[in-house]
């Protein structure tokens, strides 16, 4: 067991496959001589070359869409974007081709590529740059899409992913690069569509991923003071959805609450409460509570991006409006 | 290079008296003075992040000079400072857009600072998902277009912007209408760590504008009155209805790409020691006082009155507000129905 960073977690992944896999290499901007904007890829051009290690111009529908090219022909791709914000630039080519090729060539086309991309708010980066797509592509058919939020799954599900033979979204939530967590020395994986019970409890269901687990954890001692026991669930997996996990969960709590960091309107959250709802109706004491950020753009100004930024208190308050703890 | 810049001593563009290239000059220290002052601010921990145009002054300011801001458009990016303080804005509102205060004049600080609109200067700015401020320009010239105006638009873009697609379209789409465009490329030849090699085949951006059937100069953008003989010609083509001009103005990134950067990390000691001598401050500096126009002690004077400014205008700033969260709704929506 050794501690390391969240962007070491994720690098050590990355490393491993260009080490044992000559056809994965890595593209983005300002990966090289940089490091990527959050330092994940540090070192690697030096290491690896720049063959392997690609700096792409400013252009995300060109290096996504040369990465679906890649992949198809027999490359496994690692394409990095600056932020989830900018790939909407490529979202054609992520949504209409990297998802759909494979149903669309009846099955002859594979792509198995991974795309990374730091995502979330909380920084100060304003509208365009503060946004969390995964939300969205967790939609979206012939894909998949994960968030870890601790080093462990980060390492565990990129080691997944780039085994996967789609297209998988690996979203990295900025404000948690600095995270440090225990890594075994062993080799693990961490499965897509297995939710991970990061605290076990008896009152109540919280369910989150990405950097929405750090609200929840805020949330689950603050309940605790008050003599509720929560049970804390990271989905780490937006595509598939555990939701054996899920509904074990609510069966014994009889309470839910989704926690996005995103906007709470629309997004993967609403999906699986609106499931949950049919799934678990029997044994809900009340509605499953949907927590999230509010419905404005992110402003830049730090007070208000707190403000629209949900928080423990949030939870605290939906929970007892909805189920009187 | 353009090869048409006369340098003989005296030389004056048509349109520029002595009296215009100290207020130039003037307005390159304040930028310079203004921008230093908001990295101060940041490493205090008050303003989130900023961008420099510590390097691009000289090119920036004779932009605005050549056009008439009374009735042409800019669209500027993030590092255009000193465009922002030749078209008239004060250091108290950009010093208030990087500290996020109430009041802010160009987006409520709702948004990045140098983004937004300014409500007494025709400009709006959406530039930091990089290039999209290129289809926005050729939308507004377009609208002038279908008025018979003769205004011109002038957009800014950095040499990693014209990568993008939408970069591509946008010239594509103005070449094809001939609308009244500039399209000014700031080139620093980085695109934050990537050199000028990685992103593009060619030397030059403006070599592009042959492909969008319009012309192209890349010229020094040192060289104050250079620029200003380029962007006057451009105008001129555009303004007589002849479409579009691609500028490139080469200038050097004197500070890393932002404050969250350390350019020495990637940029070589000879390709910084090389930048500093052509810092357009010195440059420019020279050129007054070789004409006779500027003695240094005048020099120091006017440094010492835009630090006198940017102190008081720091003062004022910290005095404001922050926004209010019970605003955090407001303008979301514009007001009012169909017309
Ligand atoms: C679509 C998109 N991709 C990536 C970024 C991140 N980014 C911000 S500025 C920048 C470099 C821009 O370089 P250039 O256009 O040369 O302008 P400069 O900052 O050098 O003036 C990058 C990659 C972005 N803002 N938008
Ligand atoms: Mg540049």
């Amino acid at each position: 067991m050794a501690e390391i960073l969240f962007r070491e977690a994720i690098k050590r992944g990355l490393a491993e496959a260009l080490d044992n896999d000559p056809n994965v290499f890595i593209m983005g901007e300002d990966i090289g001589e940089y490091g990527g904007a959050y330092a994940v890829t540090d070192g690697f051009l030096k290491q690896y070359g720049p063959k392997r290690v690609i700096d792409t111009p400013i252009s995300e529908a060109a290096f996504l869409g040369a990465g679906i090219g890649a992949a198809a022909g027999g490359l496994r791709p690692i394409v990095e974007f600056m932020s989830i914000s900018f790939s909407l630039v490529a979202f054609d080519q992520i949504v209409n081709m990297a998802a759909n090729l494979r149903y669309m060539s009846g099955g002859q086309i594979s792509v198995p590529m991974l795309m990374r991309a730091p995502t979330g708010a909380g920084v100060q980066l304003g509208a365009t740059h503060s946004q969390s797509f995964e939300t969205w592509l967790a939609d979206v058919p012939g894909m998949r899409c994960v968030c870890p939020s601790t080093p462990y799954d980060a390492l565990g599900l990129i080691r997944t992913a780039l085994k996967e033979n789609n297209p998988v979204m690996f979203a990295e939530p900025a404000l948690l690069y600095a995270m440090r967590g225990e890594v075994p020395d062993e080799y693990y994986e961490v499965p897509f569509g297995s939710a991970n019970i990061q605290r076990a409890g008896d009152d109540v269901t919280l369910v989150s991923y990405g950097a929405g687990m750090r609200v929840l954890a805020a949330a689950a001692d603050e309940l605790a003071a008050k003599g509720v026991s929560a049970e804390v669930i990271d989905l780490r997996s937006l595509n598939p959805v555990d939701y054996d996990t899920l509904l074990t969960s609510i069966e014994k709590t009889n309470r839910a609450l989704l926690l996005d960091t995103s906007r709470r309107k629309g997004g993967a959250m609403a999906e699986i409460a609106s499931d949950l709802h049919e799934r678990a109706m029997e044994w809900l004491d009340g509605p499953v509570v949907r927590i999230g950020a509010e419905d404005v753009p992110w402003p830049y100004n730090r007070g208000l991006e707190q403000e629209v930024y949900p928080q423990s208190s949030d939870v605290l308050a939906g929970l007892q409006k909805h189920y009187g703890i | 290079m353009a090869d048409s810049i006369n340098t003989s001593k005296q030389y004056l563009p048509d349109g520029l008296g002595p009296d215009d290239l100290l207020d130039m000059y003037r307005t390159m220290v304040l930028s310079r003075t203004l921008d230093e002052r908001v990295w101060l601010l940041n490493r205090q921990g008050k303003a989130a992040i900023a961008a420099s145009a510590q390097g691009h002054e000289a090119a920036q300011i004779a932009t605005v000079r050549a056009l008439d801001p009374s009735q042409d458009h800019f669209l500027i990016y993030y590092r255009q400072f000193t465009v922002m303080l030749g078209l008239g804005t004060t250091p108290v509102e950009l010093l208030s857009g990087f500290l996020a205060k109430e009041g802010e004049p160009m987006s409520a600080a709702r948004q990045f600072p140098l983004h937004g609109a300014h409500p007494r200067v025709d400009l709006f700015s959406f530039s930091n998902v990089v290039a999209t401020q290129l289809p926005h320009a050729v939308g507004v010239a377009l609208a002038d277009k279908m008025r018979n105006s003769t205004a011109v638009t002038t957009v800014f873009f950095g040499d990693g912007a014209a990568s993008q697609g939408d970069t591509h379209e946008a010239m594509n789409f103005a070449g094809v209408h001939r609308l009244p465009v500039i399209f000014l490329c700031e080139n620093n030849r980085y695109a934050i760590s990537v050199p000028l090699h990685k992103q593009m085949p060619v030397d030059s951006v403006a070599s592009r504008a042959s492909a969008y059937g319009f012309p192209g100069v890349s010229i020094d953008g040192t060289d104050m009155l250079g620029v200003y003989e380029a962007v006057s010609a451009a105008a001129a083509r555009a303004r007589a209805g002849d479409g579009p001009t691609l500028v490139e103005v080469n200038v050097e990134r004197l500070l890393p790409h932002t404050t969250d950067d350390d350019h020495t990390r990637y940029r070589p000691e000879d390709d910084i020691a090389g930048m500093k001598l052509r810092d357009p401050l010195e440059i420019t500096r020279d050129m007054l006082v070789s004409r006779g126009l500027l003695t240094l002690e005048q020099d120091a004077a006017l440094r010492s009155a835009a630090l006198k400014t940017v102190n008081e205008a720091t003062d004022t700033v910290d005095a404001m507000p922050y926004p209010t969260v019970d605003t955090m709704y407001d303008h979301l929506f514009a007001e009012g129905g169909a017309r």
